[in-house]
C-alpha cells in the first residue's frame, strides 16, 4: 500500500514529461489552408507611426469579407530585423510588411522571397502613381516591383532664427537662400556664424550632413555591381574632406542625433542649423518644446539642390496567403488619398505625384515655426528637386549607421580626419566583404 | 548477480516464486521513477542549452547568412578568418579590461559590505534588503540613466566635475573613461547581491571558532583575515566564478552606453565594444549567422579557460590565508 501514491507520482511523471516533449515539439506546422468563401484574415506589421488605424477601420467597413489586423513595433530596427529573421525562417511574416528606405537593399537582395506587384497588384497601382526615384528604388536588380512607396523625407534646411540674428546674419526665409545654396556656401556660412557668436556650433552633428551629401551623390557607397566604390569615388571623399574641415572649425555640436544628448541639445540651442527632412518638423517641435516655439524656421533650400531622407515601402512576402488581397489593401494604403490622410494623421509626408499636387497638402501650415511656414507646399516643392534614386546595394545601410556615422563621431572626439577616412574604408571592406 | 545467488540460500524452492505484477511494478518504481523524477530538468536542458550549443558549432562551420537556403560548408575558415580579425581582439580587450574593472573591486567592497552586515546593527534586514535593491531594479533603466549621467555635455557627472573646476571628461570617448563607466554600472548592480551571498556564508561560521580567536588575543583586522576569510573559500570560489561567467558575457550595459542608444558598435571606434556584442552585431545587424557562430563558442571556451584560472587563483589565495596560522 505504501507504494500506491509513489507508484501515481511515477506515472504522472512520466506522462508531465512526455506532455513536455509533445508540448516542445508539437507547436509547429498548424498551418491551415486557404479555404475560399470565410473572412480573409490580412495582418500589416509596420513600425513607429504610419498612421494607417483610421484607414485600416474603414478599408474593413468597405470589405466586410476581410478582416486586418495591424502588429506595430515601435522602432524600425527591431522591425526590420525580426522582417529578416523570419524571411530567413520561411514563416511568421504579415502579410502586408512595411520596410524603411535605409533597409530596403537588404531586402532587395532577397527579392525571391517577396511578390512582384506589377502582377499581383491591382492596375491603378502603376508607375505614374508615385515619384520616379520613388518607385524606381523599390525595383529589385530584375525588375521585379518589391514595394509600394508610402511616405518619403525630401530634405529642406531647418534653422535657428533667433541665434542668426544674434550673429548678426541674415535670417528671413528668403535671404538665408542664399546660404543654403551649395555646400560650399553653407560651411562657410557655417564658419562666419562661429566666429560671429563666439564659438557656437553651426550643425548638430557631422554624420548627418554628411549622410544627406552622400545621397546627392550619383553613386554612393556601392556601384551597380554592388562592388565598393569608396576608394574611387571622388564625390564622397571631397564630402568627407569638406564636413571634416568644418568640424575642425568647430562647426559641430557633436550631438549624435536621436540621443539623449541631442535632445537637450534642441532645447539649449545647441545648433544653429539642422538638416531637415519632411518627418523633421516633428522632431523638432517635440524636442524644442513649447518654450522654443517660434524660434525655429524652415526655408525651401538645400545645400546642393534636394535630396531624400526616410520613407517607407509596404511589401507583400511570398509567405503570405493571401497575396492578392494583400497587395490591394497595399495599393489602396498608398494612393494618395489616402497618403494625405495620414499626412494628416501623423505627419508622414506623401511620396504620389497626385498627393503633392493636392491643395489640401500645399494649404498644412506649421505654427511652431517663424511665420507660420506653409510647410506641405515647401516640402512637396523640395520634394521635385530630387533627381534620380541612387542605387544602394546590399550592406549600404549598415555601412551608414555603423561605420559612417561611428567614423564621423569619431573625429568629432579628436580623431585625426585621415584616420578616421581609414577608418570608414576599412570597416565599409568588412560589411561588403 | 543475486538472482544466481538467491536459490543457494534457500534450499527448498527450486522455482523461485514468480513476483507479482504488483511487486515487479514496485520494484520498476524502485529503479527508474528517480530517473523520470530528474528527466524533466534534462530535457529541458538538452533542448534549450545542449541543443543550441551544438547547433551553433554545427553552424559556425558555415558560411551561413540569414535566409540562406543551402550555406556552404566552410570548416573551420569562420574560426581561421576570427584569429585575423582585430575587431575582435579589441572586443576581447575590451571585454577583460571590463571584466576587471568591474569584479575586482566587485568582489572586494562585497566581502568588506557583507563583514559590516554582520556586525550588530539596528534593523538588519532592512541594511540587507537595501543593498539588494540595486540588482532588483530594470537592467534597461539602469543603462538609460547612467548613460545620462555620463553624458558629455551635458551629462550630471560632468556638471559637477566643472563645479568642482576639473575638466570635463567625454566618458564615451575615451576607452579606459568609457570601461570605467561601464565597470560602475556593473558594480552598482552586482555589489549588494554578491555581498548577500558573502554575508550568508559569513554567518555560517561557527561562533565558537571567533569566540577561540578572541580568546587568543586576536583583534577584529586579523580575525577577519585569519580566521573567516578562510572559512568563506567555497563561498568566495562560487562567487567569483559567477560573476567571471557574467562579467565576460556583459552585453547590456555597454549596449545602452553608446550616445546612440542601443547600437552595437560599441562607440565611435568600437572602444567599448565587448565580445558579445561584436557576436550580436555579426548575427543580427549583419545576418553572419555562421560567423557570430564561431564567436559564440570561442567566447564559451575563453569563459571556461577564465573561470578554472580565476578557481585555482581563488583557492590558493584562500588557502595560503587559513595555512599560515
Amino acid at each position: 500500500m505504501r507504494n500506491r501514491p509513489r507508484r501515481t507520482l511515477t506515472l504522472t511523471t512520466i506522462l508531465a514529461t512526455a506532455a513536455l516533449l509533445a508540448g516542445a515539439c508539437g507547436s509547429s506546422g498548424s498551418g491551415e489552408p486557404a479555404d475560399s468563401g470565410g473572412p480573409i484574415e490580412l495582418t500589416i506589421a509596420t513600425f513607429g507611426e504610419f498612421g494607417y488605424e483610421e484607414l485600416l477601420r474603414e478599408y474593413q467597413a468597405n470589405h466586410p469579407n476581410i478582416k486586418v489586423t495591424e502588429r506595430k513595433t515601435g522602432k524600425a530596427g527591431p522591425h526590420h530585423q525580426n522582417l529578416i529573421a523570419k524571411l530567413g525562417a520561411g514563416s511568421g511574416l504579415a502579410d502586408i510588411e512595411a520596410i524603411e528606405e535605409g533597409h530596403l537593399s537588404n531586402v532587395l537582395d532577397k527579392a525571391a522571397r517577396f511578390n512582384d506587384l506589377t502582377q499581383i497588384g491591382p492596375a491603378d497601382a502603376g508607375a505614374d502613381r508615385w515619384l520616379p526615384w520613388k518607385y524606381e528604388a523599390a525595383k529589385s536588380k530584375d525588375g521585379k516591383l518589391i514595394g509600394y512607396g508610402t511616405d518619403s523625407g525630401p530634405l529642406a534646411m531647418c534653422y535657428r532664427k533667433d541665434l542668426l540674428e544674434a550673429a548678426n546674419m541674415p535670417s528671413d526665409p528668403q535671404s538665408v537662400k542664399a546660404l543654403f545654396a551649395t555646400w560650399e556656401s553653407y560651411f562657410q556660412a557655417g564658419q562666419e556664424y562661429v566666429q560671429k557668436s563666439g564659438g557656437k556650433p553651426w550643425f548638430d552633428s557631422a554624420a548627418q550632413n554628411f549622410n544627406a551629401m552622400v545621397n546627392q551623390q550619383e553613386v554612393g557607397y556601392l556601384d551597380r555591381n554592388d562592388k565598393l566604390t569608396l576608394e574611387n569615388n571622388p564625390g564622397i571623399k571631397k564630402a568627407w574632406d569638406q564636413v571634416t574641415a568644418a568640424v575642425a572649425q568647430g562647426q559641430s555640436a557633436k550631438l549624435t542625433a536621436f540621443s539623449n544628448e541631442w535632445n537637450s541639445g534642441f532645447k539649449q540651442g545647441a545648433f544653429a542649423t539642422k538638416a531637415c527632412p519632411a518627418w523633421m518638423i516633428g522632431v523638432i517641435k517635440e524636442q524644442s518644446g513649447p518654450e522654443n516655439a517660434g524660434k525655429w524656421a524652415v526655408t525651401d533650400a538645400f545645400p546642393g539642390g534636394g535630396g531624400n531622407w526616410g520613407g517607407s515601402y509596404l511589401s507583400v512576402p511570398t509567405q503570405s496567403k493571401h497575396p492578392k488581397e494583400a497587395a490591394e489593401l497595399a495599393a489602396w494604403l498608398t494612393a494618395p488619398e489616402q497618403q494625405l490622410r495620414a499626412f494628416e494623421a501623423k505627419g508622414t509626408f506623401p511620396s504620389q505625384v497626385k498627393a503633392l499636387e493636392s491643395p489640401r497638402l500645399a494649404a498644412q501650415t506649421e505654427p511652431f515655426f517663424a511665420g507660420e511656414p506653409r510647410i506641405g507646399e515647401l516640402f512637396a516643392a523640395q520634394a521635385r528637386k530630387i533627381a534620380q534614386p541612387q542605387y544602394k546595394g546590399p550592406g549600404d545601410g549598415q555601412i551608414q549607421e555603423n561605420v559612417t556615422a561611428p567614423a564621423l563621431q569619431a573625429v568629432e572626439q579628436g580623431t585625426a580626419p585621415a584616420q578616421g577616412w581609414q577608418q570608414l574604408v576599412d570597416g565599409a571592406k568588412k560589411i561588403v566583404g | 548477480m543475486t538472482v544466481v545467488q538467491a536459490p543457494r540460500r534457500d534450499a527448498p524452492p527450486a522455482v523461485p516464486p514468480r513476483p507479482s505484477f504488483r511487486q515487479r511494478l514496485s520494484k520498476w518504481d524502485v529503479k527508474f521513477s528517480p530517473y523520470a523524477y530528474i528527466a524533466p530538468f534534462f530535457v529541458v536542458f538538452g533542448l534549450v542549452g545542449l541543443f543550441p550549443l551544438l547547433y551553433t558549432a554545427y553552424v559556425s562551420l558555415y558560411d551561413w547568412e540569414i535566409g540562406d537556403d543551402d550555406p556552404p560548408f566552410v570548416g573551420f575558415e569562420n574560426y581561421v578568418q576570427l584569429f585575423g580579425d582585430g575587431q575582435f581582439w579589441n572586443a576581447v580587450g575590451n571585454t577583460l579590461s571590463i571584466f576587471v574593472l568591474s569584479s575586482g573591486p566587485q568582489i572586494v567592497i562585497a566581502v568588506l559590505l557583507a563583514a559590516l552586515l554582520n556586525t550588530r546593527l539596528r534593523g538588519p534586514t532592512g541594511w540587507r534588503i537595501g543593498i539588494l535593491i540595486p540588482y532588483a531594479a530594470s537592467l534597461v533603466a539602469i543603462g538609460i540613466i547612467f548613460a545620462n549621467l555620463f553624458g558629455n555635455q551635458y551629462g550630471l557627472l560632468n556638471s559637477i566635475l566643472e563645479m568642482a573646476g576639473i575638466d570635463r571628461i567625454d566618458w564615451q570617448a575615451g576607452t579606459l573613461s568609457s570601461h570605467v563607466a561601464i565597470a560602475v554600472m556593473v558594480n552598482w548592480r552586482w555589489t549588494g547581491y554578491n555581498a548577500l551571498i558573502v554575508l550568508a556564508a559569513m554567518q555560517a561560521i561557527p561562533k565558537e571558532i571567533n569566540e577561540a580567536a578572541v580568546v587568543d588575543g586576536a583583534g577584529p583586522v586579523r580575525r577577519f583575515f585569519s580566521v573567516t576569510l578562510p572559512l568563506l573559500r567555497p563561498t568566495l570560489i562560487f562567487v567569483v566564478i559567477t560573476s567571471t561567467i557574467g562579467g565576460l558575457q556583459i552585453f547590456t550595459e555597454p549596449k545602452l552606453f553608446d550616445v546612440g542608444q542601443g547600437s552595437n558598435n560599441g562607440g565611435s571606434s568600437n572602444q567599448f565594444q565587448t565580445v558579445t556584442l561584436y557576436m550580436y552585431q555579426q548575427g543580427f545587424e549583419n545576418f553572419d549567422l555562421g560567423y557570430a557562430s564561431a564567436i559564440a563558442w570561442v567566447l564559451f571556451l575563453l569563459i571556461v579557460v577564465i573561470a578554472l584560472v580565476n578557481f585555482l587563483i581563488t583557492r590558493r589565495l584562500a588557502a595560503t590565508e587559513g595555512g599560515r596560522r
